[in-house]
């Protein structure tokens, strides 16, 4: 048998999907023996069970200061950054992609403007971002705004543009107007996408966000994982990495889902 | 006084003619059907008919209106593909060809609850009512196309230009086909013009059959000229002319 035709069954498949996650546990609780054997001070790979140890204090004591559990505050502060840059760059991205890919006079006009802008590097903008809106939050969402709007932008005209001409012609012979076609045909066909998009932003959204809160911040996921490196404290840059990775790996699921629940007519592997 | 009137129509692409020199007029309430090759314009003509495209030369008016410069509610249209709205149910589907005209696109309250109903109605009428909550995705090639010709009509449009409706039809499918639309003709006298590349079908639906075709022929550079009609025949009966004032004709009976 040849051996694209060869599937694995049920069992089989998910005993596949957890071997690479095993293995790599694996690798590094030999890897931390063979080091802390040789040198029990080793900082760099801390034992696995002492860094389950770190994750159940972070994430349950408080600091010893004021109480807080920094852990949910920092979790809290980053998602509230993330959620709100990618929330304004969605709603501005969904509007301007519907305007540039609908109307050939804003295409004219915006489309290659966005083009450019989206050739700016983010990240080389951060220090005009700092000066401009201070070092509060206002910076770091929109250093995600900016991060991850001309992608969105380019994006969504283009599944517009890509709509079938001969679904806006019949719009039209049914009496629609720019505005009709706009919200009634144009937008609800482009909303799984816009799910998708978001998607595809998260990764580069955390990325800004991390980045931000590395260089000017108090409080954030980035911002510790950050502040800990001075101590070598890799158990909690593990517990933060792991967490961040958990974080991206819900949204993202959830937003498959509802993509799934509210645009079941969209079938194409969302 | 003739319904459609195209007046000496040219259509190049580029420098490319593609049609040219098209003068035709149709009574309101004919069924013209097109024929002609594959890429002699057919398409391109019912986009000039359905003012989609704006001709390079000469015009196509309707009910004496001026030339049409962009497409409206009085043209109604089915493509052979991707004539419904996806994202919409079956329903839904009928119901936006009574309210996208409206200002939000949609019917609110009592109004909408009528619209929905007079869907249902259009929906039974064409065999559709079994899938209304469905998207049109899940349905076959058939139904699609039943579904299309269902919300172009509920628009009441005064024209209704089919661009080969039953093309990806099979034939027993097709035949039903025809009878739907030869009874949905019957109740609201539209004018319809039909493109297919089936010859039988153009002549059994049409009044008219309309021949697409290049007059003249450059060996050199087969797109030197573009097409025309060449062909106008009177289609009624079977295609046989003045046969229904005598009596009976025995000549193709088999259809
Ligand atoms: N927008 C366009 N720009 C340039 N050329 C075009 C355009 N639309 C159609 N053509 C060309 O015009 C010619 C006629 O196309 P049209 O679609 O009208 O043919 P048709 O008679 O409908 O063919 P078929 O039977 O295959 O549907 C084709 O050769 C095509 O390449
Ligand atoms: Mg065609």
């Amino acid at each position: 048998m040849r051996l694209i035709n060869l599937k694995p069954g049920r069992p089989f498949a998910v005993f596949l999907m957890l071997l690479p996650f095993a293995l790599v546990f694996l690798a590094y609780a030999i890897g931390s023996d063979i080091r802390l054997s040789a040198n029990p001070q080793d900082k760099l790979l801390p034992a696995p069970s002492k860094v389950w140890e770190t994750m159940v204090r972070l994430v349950s004591e408080g600091d010893r200061r004021t109480g807080r559990i920094l852990f949910w505050h920092d979790t809290w502060a980053s998602l509230k950054r993330l959620g709100l840059g990618i929330a304004i760059s969605a709603s501005v991205g969904l509007v301007a992609g519907l305007l540039i890919g609908l109307l050939p006079l804003v295409r004219s006009f915006l489309a290659q403007f966005v083009a450019v802008l989206s050739m700016i590097p983010p990240l080389a903008l951060l220090p005009i971002l700092f000066i401009v809106f201070g070092l509060g939050e206002l910076s770091k969402v929109v250093l995600i705004v900016v991060g991850t709007l001309p992608f969105l932008i380019r994006d969504l005209s283009q599944r517009v543009i890509e709509l079938p001409d001969e679904l806006l012609v019949k719009a039209q012979t049914l009496g629609a107007s720019s505005w009709v076609i706009a919200i009634r045909v144009a937008l609800p066909q482009i909303m799984p996408r816009l799910i998708q998009s978001v998607r595809l932003s998260l990764g580069p959204a955390w990325l800004f966000l991390i980045a931000a809160e590395a260089i000017a911040s108090d409080l954030g996921l980035g911002y510790r994982i950050f502040l800990v490196r001075r101590y070598l404290a890799m158990d909690v840059i593990f517990t933060y990495v792991i967490w961040i990775t958990i974080l991206a790996f819900l949204i993202d699921w959830s937003l498959r889902a509802a993509s799934r629940k509210f645009y079941p007519w969209a079938q194409e592997g969302l | 006084m003739s319904f459609v009137t195209v007046t000496d129509v040219f259509q190049s692409y580029g420098a490319r003619p593609i049609i040219e020199r098209v003068n035709v007029t149709v009574d309101e309430g004919e069924f013209i059907s097109i024929v002609g090759a594959s890429g002699c314009g057919k398409s391109t003509f019912l986009r000039l008919l359905l003012a989609q495209e704006i001709p390079t030369r000469g015009s196509v008016s309707i009910a004496g209106a001026p030339p049409a410069t962009e497409p409206g509610l009085d043209r109604g249209v089915v493509f052979q593909r991707y004539s419904v709205f996806p994202h919409m149910t079956v329903r839904d589907n009928i119901v936006a060809g009574e309210s996208l005209r409206r200002g939000w696109g949609r019917f609110f309250g009592a109004g909408a609850k009528a619209a929905r109903a007079r869907a249902d109605d259009t929906l039974a009428r064409c065999g559709l009512d079994h899938v209304a909550d469905q998207y049109p995705a899940t349905l076959s090639g058939g139904m699609q196309q039943r579904l299309a010709i269902g919300q172009a009509l509920a628009a009441r449009p005064r024209v209704l230009l089919l661009d080969e409706p039953f093309g990806a039809l099979d034939p027993g499918t097709r035949l039903s086909m025809h009878d739907f639309l030869t009874e949905l003709r019957a109740e609201t006298s539209m004018t319809v013009f039909m493109v297919t590349h089936d010859l039988h079908e153009a002549f059994k639906l049409g009044d008219r059959v309309l021949v697409f075709d290049k007059p003249r022929w450059d060996p050199h550079d087969p797109n030197a000229y573009g097409a025309t009609i060449t062909y106008d025949f009177d289609a009624r009966n079977g295609g046989i002319p003045f046969q229904s004032l005598k009596e009976n004709t025995h000549v193709l009976q088999a259809n």
